[in-house]
């Protein structure tokens, strides 16, 4: 790789914390005071934390990559210091270009001022200037669909056509590296997709190197031909990415014996405060002992144990599976059959079973979600379970059915004519 | 693209922090718009969703000025240095809130933007200064009251008149430079915003704006100018008005402090700034 192909150069970065024990909140004046005068000679308990070390990557000129890993791995402080918003502890950067970071859309955006005067300001934020925003001024307005509402304060806009406007001044950014973190993950489904189209084109036809911070695969697949996976502030893994999103994958848990605690997980929304699916326990179709591997023809039965935060008057409980990228395949619904539970005050299990999984060996996770018919969602868990699905010889061929054929194994049969295809043959060689 | 535009393109390093920061003009010249772009926001902003509006500019120093000459000039009946009580605490006022307001919100515009701190680069001493500008539209609107009131009341102002943007520009730079220490300062002790408007009361009556610098006694001036405004707005009005007698010392002392005051105010920004958007 020669100098000049480089843009982002990433050498032994550290990042560290002091966590200052037994304080729960911001310190005042008065708390500083009261505490000196309280014990003079007590020192505070520290420790240092470190949420980077020694991180070093090198990343060409026109890569997308992407950076992966679990909540706390050290994503956003990689990404706030490659924005320049905090400064490193240790260690030394250098970028090739101008930087542009989208760590959040719509920043310093002004309720009480139009559409028009937020482009500016927003713009100005993001580094570019008047002379920059004036000319894509048009190109953003387009992008986000709101001529008509061009002159009006952007509070009387509703959720959709400000999120459309703010990402829209974003992607006008011109510079060469771009940083974004996880804005598509706003917006309705067919903004999403034009959204990930527009960053698609940002990376493969302008050339310029992108860096996507993101928890869903699936758009990191589509975006990016490099990853980087942190794990505990380390590189744990860095290449193409469909080679690092399954060792991604395998870090999602750690369990191994089917018994997955729900108590505080990553994936649980900020607004569920109770956990109210407290735990899962998934097995084999033959309803033995719990196990996480399963049989590509076998069945899967999953025990939801509920702890409801107060009365649900018609339970619902909903597993999903989806594929290591992230792709739902399918969902089974205690509400899809016809008999009602009665009202749940009580704690209570609720057991899923699936006679036939029909799923191409590797490993798919499980999300499990409980809601009330009437009061809507209660809690709901993304990955909240896994499950390695091996080939177990279905067919009596021998043949092995591998994932290039497809996540689900269809049931079906093939009758093949030969003679007749023979016939033409022949028939048209003579 | 060419290699030569490639070349061209500007090479950013990121250190770990090193002693004593540079102060990086270059980095706001780079943004001098965003500078002016949140200037006009603050000023757009201000007055929304209110009925009167910009007539606050103006209306909010010309009530303050009738409070301060009913109590002043009617009831303690003390010497306005002979021009009309109102125009003399106008005066005064025109000078205080280029202060005062400069001071308030610049010491409030860094956590204000909180999110802006913690989701984007820029050069943090952006947000401080440009409180400079609102504030400055709200001195030319209230300046021209000032004219019209000096027409009214027939007073003429002189060549001193010509000093008065370098006492503008000093009140600018002591407000400044006390608001960069205090807005660096409350991103970790937000106690600030109730300490200082209880400060700025107690300023306000320890300077000349209600009333003269000669109405205290002169055992106690060599005191009462130890408050670096005091010359400073004394001689801000003596430009206009033509009252009062400025003196070189205090006039000098007030300078050498408020220019200590900036750097200090600049160089503890400076230092404070990296801390901003792991702790606010």
């Amino acid at each position: 790789m020669s100098s000049n192909d480089v843009a982002i150069s990433v050498r032994d970065l550290s990042k560290s914390y002091t966590i200052v024990h037994g304080q729960q909140r911001r310190p005042t004046f008065r708390d500083l005071v009261m505490d000196r005068l309280r014990n003079p000679f007590k020192r505070d308990q520290k420790e240092t934390f470190w949420a980077l070390k020694d991180v070093s990557f090198d990343i060409k000129k026109g890569d997308a990559v992407g950076i992966i890993g679990r909540n706390g791995a050290g994503k956003s402080t990689l990404l706030k210091i490659l924005s320049r918003i905090t400064e490193p502890t240790t260690g030394e950067i250098d970028l090739y270009g101008r930087i542009g970071s989208l760590l959040e859309v719509g920043t310093g955006f002004h309720p009480e001022l139009t559409g028009r005067e937020n482009i500016f300001l927003n713009g100005a934020i993001l580094g570019m200037s008047r002379a920059e925003i004036r000319r894509q001024f048009d190109a953003i307005v387009d992008f986000a669909e709101v001529e008509k509402f061009l002159d009006t304060p952007v509070k009387r806009y509703s959720s959709g056509m400000y999120v459309r406007l703010a990402f829209a001044v974003a992607a006008h950014l011109s510079s060469e590296i771009l940083i974004v973190d996880e804005v598509l993950a706003v917006g309705d489904a067919e903004f999403q997709k034009k959204c990930l189209g527009k960053m698609q084109s940002v990376a493969t036809q302008e050339g310029r190197t992108v860096l996507f911070v993101s928890h869903q695969m699936a758009a990191v697949e589509r975006l990016c031909n490099l990853s980087i996976l942190l794990r505990e502030g380390k590189v744990a893994d860095f290449g193409p990415t469909a080679k690092v999103i399954p060792s991604y994958m395998s870090d999602a848990s750690s369990s191994s014996d089917g018994h997955f605690s729900l108590m505080s997980h990553p994936a649980r929304p900020k607004r569920f405060t109770v956990p109210v699916v407290q735990r899962l326990i998934v097995s084999d179709g033959t309803g033995q002992r719990p196990t996480t591997i399963m049989r590509s023809t076998g069945g899967l039965s999953v025990d939801v144990f509920v702890v409801p935060n107060r009365r649900i008057a018609e339970p619902i409980v909903a597993i999903a599976i989806e594929d290591s990228f992230g792709r739902r395949l399918g969902t089974v619904a205690s509400n899809f059959q016809r008999e009602r539970p009665a009202a749940a005050i009580l704690p209570f299990t609720a057991r899923c079973e699936i006679p036939r999984l029909n799923l191409a060996p590797g490993r798919y996770l499980l999300s499990v979600s409980v809601s009330d018919r009437y009061e809507g969602l209660m809690d709901s868990i993304d990955g909240a379970a896994w499950i390695d699905v091996e080939w177990d010889n279905a067919y009596p061929s021998g043949e092995q059915y591998t994932p290039v054929y497809g996540p689900i194994i269809l049931e079906g049969s093939w009758q093949l004519n030969v003679d007749s295809v023979e016939t033409e043959v022949s028939a048209a060689a003579g | 693209m060419t290699l030569a535009v490639i070349s061209d393109q500007p090479h950013v390093k990121i250190r770990p922090p090193k002693g004593w920061a540079a102060l990086s003009l270059s980095d706001l010249w780079t943004y001098r718009d965003l500078l002016l772009t949140l200037a006009e926001r603050d000023v757009k902003v201000r007055y929304k969703q209110t009925a009167l509006g910009v007539i606050w500019v103006v209306l909010q120093p010309l009530l303050g000025a009738a409070i301060f000459t009913f109590v002043f000039g009617r009831v303690a009946r003390m010497s306005s240095d002979g021009v009309p009580y109102l125009i003399f605490s106008f005066a005064g006022l025109l000078a205080w809130n280029v202060f005062n307001s400069t001071l308030t919100r610049a010491s409030a515009s860094v956590v204000e933007n909180s999110r802006m701190v913690s989701k984007i680069y820029f050069p943090r001493l952006i947000l401080p200064l440009s409180t400079i500008g609102s504030v400055l539209i709200d001195f030319a609107v209230s300046a021209c009251v000032m004219v019209l009131l000096m027409v009214v009341y027939h007073v003429h102002p002189g060549w001193p008149l010509l000093l008065m943007p370098i006492f503008l520009a000093l009140l600018f730079m002591a407000a400044t430079g006390v608001g960069l220490y205090t807005s660096a300062l409350m991103v970790s002790y937000r106690d600030l915003q109730y300490a200082l408007p209880p400060f700025l009361q107690f300023l306000l009556y320890a300077s000349p704006v209600a009333y003269a610098a000669s109405s205290v006694p002169a055992s106690l001036r060599s005191i009462y100018y130890l408050n670096p405004l005091a010359a400073l707005l004394e001689g801000f009005r003596w430009s206009i008005l033509g009252t009062g007698h400025p003196q070189p010392a205090a006039l000098a002392y007030s300078i050498v402090v408020v220019l200590a005051m900036f750097v200090i105010g600049l160089v503890s920004f400076k230092r404070m700034e990296r801390r901003f958007a792991d702790v606010i």
